[in-house]
């Protein structure tokens, strides 16, 4: 596509950007040179490097790049944007790897304490955060990111919005990952749980967030599809929502603009309820409603059938972003909590059963007249299964969302299994199968190298499932079971250590569960390294897609 | 019209999905947060609560940079096992000058809220130094380097000029005296002593860690965990009054 006649100019979106970084890492220059604390001169430091870099490549860019920009379409077909996707999906499968590993890590560790070999950096309380951030906000926000950025162009048959935009999306959010990961590490944490970066990670992730929502709304106001595909609505409720439960948990004072420390707005029991209410919805709409647009996108099309009921998924969509909401009472029952406050949680709690059901209605009924796929297809196996794992443990949260079952839950490794039939079963499965399908679509290839490993894939951390969630609920109710035993005498019948000493044996089967899940992943980036690498190309069909259901 | 066809609007209009989903996701945060910033019964009204003294906040924040929360919680709760293992269930009010609460949603350890004169300060030493020297099956990680770190007392004062502007009742003098203090709680022969407790009732100052010196980690840490859960006597603490 050379146009010799135009002559080349940068976008004001280019000299723009450039500026705003060049003046950034002189700003971050200044912060880490003025820093009260090594983190956070270490972050500053990173930062200036970071900005430079990207003042770098958007020059870098310019000069490689032809003097026209990517036209949006190619003989009347959208021209894909297919970087910024490739890049998220490696990115997600990197933190994928690394998130697991460090999973194992703690794991082991509380199996044998010696493994914290006393060093700071990579005790049980620094690791822990990092685990669940690298899991949650690296591999699944790489996920949604690179999924949505997927299915909003595909759906809306349109090429993604912003020439730079998604670019600083992809690599904005992983930059915030990095400044959050190596904080925890370092210390630097608000030791709000799934909410610990500190305040100068916030507000960049902020920025990224709006111009991440932007991009997604810009795309579907190019839609040439009258509808807005459900998917979609996922997408958006989930990018909305985050923003809202991110800013409203968040607002902290720092010490000093030129030290990592701050101090959270909220207090006590506010605090603990702002910290629940985004808690509770951090699982509602980062890994529900984001999976869920996945499930609404990828089962179909692997599928090859429509979605089950367009009625049910309307009832499903409103029902389920009204209720979640409400639940985050139930991770304080019997706290200082207010009673009323408990019990509006729990209610609305046992409510959220049906519209999750009601989704996995929709989800697994997509396979009427193709269930035979199952057994041939070990992709749709694995999406299929998300499914099934979501039906169980959005079973299991409600029920344990009742203030009886709480009593003897809560504090417990009961939730920690619970946590992991979801984040393993649901999450962890919809992610693969998702990333199973979009690597071969992203590169252009055929299929992928191989279906025998992802088979392997599948059964490997199946069996990690199995180990790590039944070792959880045993662990976690027997432990609840000790903690409330009496003698015939009517005294405690255990010590606290007595009940920590019980966990040995399961926090073993618990880290080997982890382990083959781990394993797994392994086999997964193998799979897809070779599917980009030796894969056979597709040959374009020459025919207009189809649109979108 | 049928109600699918009139949903139409929103599957035909990003903006309207959005506003659509913006006020169907506020209303449950709404009703549940704000009322407990203006009912009054939220936070039971109790004699001794305080805010932290310079070096009980300095080792919270020890507490906080280490993860403690991840495996202890702070929150005991009403049930009849918990009162008799742990003590008084947790008010409200206990953590009203918490920012961030502490409350945690694990126990791999035990609950920490009543820990405070539980054990000597030689034990937490011993322990938090090495847990296994004193609790052989305990899987808690070692922190033997906070004996090392040393705690700045100038820094501390600016830490509580923020927690006042978000709330925390500290007075003029306090935030004045901060350094001073600090170094005074660790130190039974400082002169300031006498005056330090008036401006904080029921601290405790002893050298915690038994070193002599600047106050370290360890000395902060502990200072802490000591008075976690001693600030409200039960013994006239009116239940009745607070029943909500």
């Amino acid at each position: 596509m050379s146009q010799p006649s135009i002559s080349k100019s940068m976008t004001i979106g280019e000299s723009g950007l450039a500026v705003v970084f060049a003046v950034t890492a002189f700003l971050c220059v200044i912060a880490s040179a003025k820093a009260l604390d090594a983190p956070f001169a270490f972050h500053a430091a990173l930062s200036a490097a970071a900005s430079l870099a990207a003042v770098f490549f958007i020059v870098n860019r310019y000069f490689e790049r032809p003097a026209a920009l990517p036209p949006q379409e190619i003989n009347g077909r959208p021209n894909y944007n297919m970087g910024p996707i490739k890049f998220s999906a490696f990115m997600a499968m990197f933190w994928g790897i690394a998130g697991f590993l460090v999973g194992l890590i703690i794991a082991s560790q509380l199996a044998w304490p010696a493994l914290n070999f006393d060093l700071p950096w990579i005790s049980f309380g620094r690791l822990r955060p990092l685990h669940t951030s690298a899991v949650i906000f690296a591999f699944g926000g790489n996920v949604l990111i690179a999924t949505s950025f997927y299915v909003v162009q595909k759906s809306c048959r349109a090429r993604l919005a912003g020439d730079l935009a998604p670019w600083f999306v992809v690599v904005g959010y992983n930059f915030f990952i990095l400044i959050a990961g190596t904080g925890y590490l370092l210390g630097v944490t608000q030791s709000k749980e799934y909410a610990e970066p500190e305040w100068y990670a916030d507000l960049w992730l902020t920025i990224v967030w709006v111009v991440y929502l932007l991009v997604f709304l810009a795309t579907i106001f190019k839609r040439k599809e009258p509808h807005i595909f459900v998917a979609n609505w996922f997408y958006l409720a989930f990018i909305v929502t985050i923003a809202v439960l991110h800013l409203g948990n968040n607002p902290a004072l720092p010490v000093s603009v030129f030290g990592s420390k701050s101090y959270i707005a909220w207090g006590g029991i506010q605090d603990a309820m702002f910290q629940w209410w985004y808690g509770h919805n951090a699982v509602g709409f980062f890994l529900t409603a984001g999976f869920l647009a996945i499930m609404y996108y990828f089962i179909p099309k692997r599928a090859e059938r429509p979605v089950y009921s367009y009625r049910l998924s309307i009832i499903h969509f409103w029902a389920l972003i009204f209720l979640y909401i409400w639940a985050g009472p139930h991770h304080l029952h019997y706290t200082a909590l207010p009673d009323w406050t408990q019990t509006l949680g729990m209610t609305f709690s046992i409510m959220l059963w049906m519209p999750s059901w009601g989704g996995m209605i929709n989800g697994l009924m997509t396979l009427s007249g193709a269930w035979d796929k199952l057994r041939t297809d070990p992709v749709l196996r694995m999406l299929v299964v998300s499914v099934a794992f979501y039906g169980m443990s959005t079973f299991e949260g409600p029920m344990m969302s009742i203030k009886v079952v709480n009593s003897l839950s809560h504090y417990t490794d009961w939730t920690i299994g619970h946590v992991h039939s979801g984040a393993l079963g649901w999450v962890g499965f919809v992610s693969f199968g998702a990333l199973y399908c979009l690597v071969p679509w992203a590169w252009n290839r055929k299929g992928l190298y191989s279906l025998k490993l992802v088979n392997w894939h599948f059964w490997i951390a199946t069996l990690g499932i199995v180990l790590y969630i039944s070792a959880m609920w045993v662990s976690g109710i027997l432990q609840g079971l000790m903690w409330r035993a009496y003698t015939s005498l009517g005294f405690l019948e255990y010590s606290f250590i007595e009940t920590v000493e019980a966990m040995h044996p399961f926090y073993i089967i618990r880290a080997a569960g982890g382990g083959l899940f781990l394993i797994g992943a392994l086999i997964m980036a193998y799979n897809l390294w070779m599917t980009v690498r030796v894969g056979e190309q597709e040959v374009q069909m020459p025919v207009a897609l189809q649109p979108a259901e | 019209m049928s109600f699918w066809t009139r949903h139409q609007v929103f599957e035909k209009n990003s903006i309207i999905l959005v506003v659509g989903i913006l006020l169907v996701i506020a209303i449950g945060g709404l009703v549940e947060i704000t009322p407990l910033f203006y009912l009054k019964s939220t936070i039971e009204k109790v004699d001794g609560v305080r805010p932290y003294t310079p070096l009980e906040l300095a080792g919270r924040n020890v507490y906080v940079r280490e993860g403690c929360y991840l495996c202890h919680s702070q929150m005991v709760r009403p049930l009849r096992d918990e009162v008799e293992r742990y003590g008084h269930f947790s008010l409200a009010a206990e953590s009203m000058f918490d920012h961030p609460f502490q409350w945690g949603s694990k126990r791999t350890g035990p609950d920490l809220a009543r820990v405070g004169a539980k054990y000597s300060d030689d034990w937490h030493v011993t322990h938090l130094t090495n847990p296994r020297a004193i609790v052989p099956q305990s899987v808690m990680p070692g922190y033997p380097f906070l004996s090392a770190n040393e705690v700045d007392p100038d820094a501390i004062a600016d830490h509580m000029r923020t927690l006042r502007t978000v709330g925390v009742p500290y007075t003029h003098e306090q935030i004045a005296s901060a350094g001073a203090d600090l170094k005074a709680q660790a130190d039974p022969d400082n002169a300031g002593i006498d005056a330090f407790t008036k401006r904080y009732a029921k601290a405790v100052v002893r050298n915690f860690d038994g070193k002599t010196g600047t106050p370290t980690e360890m000395d902060a840490l502990i200072a802490y965990l000591q008075m976690l859960g001693t600030l409200v006597d039960f013994k006239i603490y009116n239940e009745k009054a607070n029943l909500r």
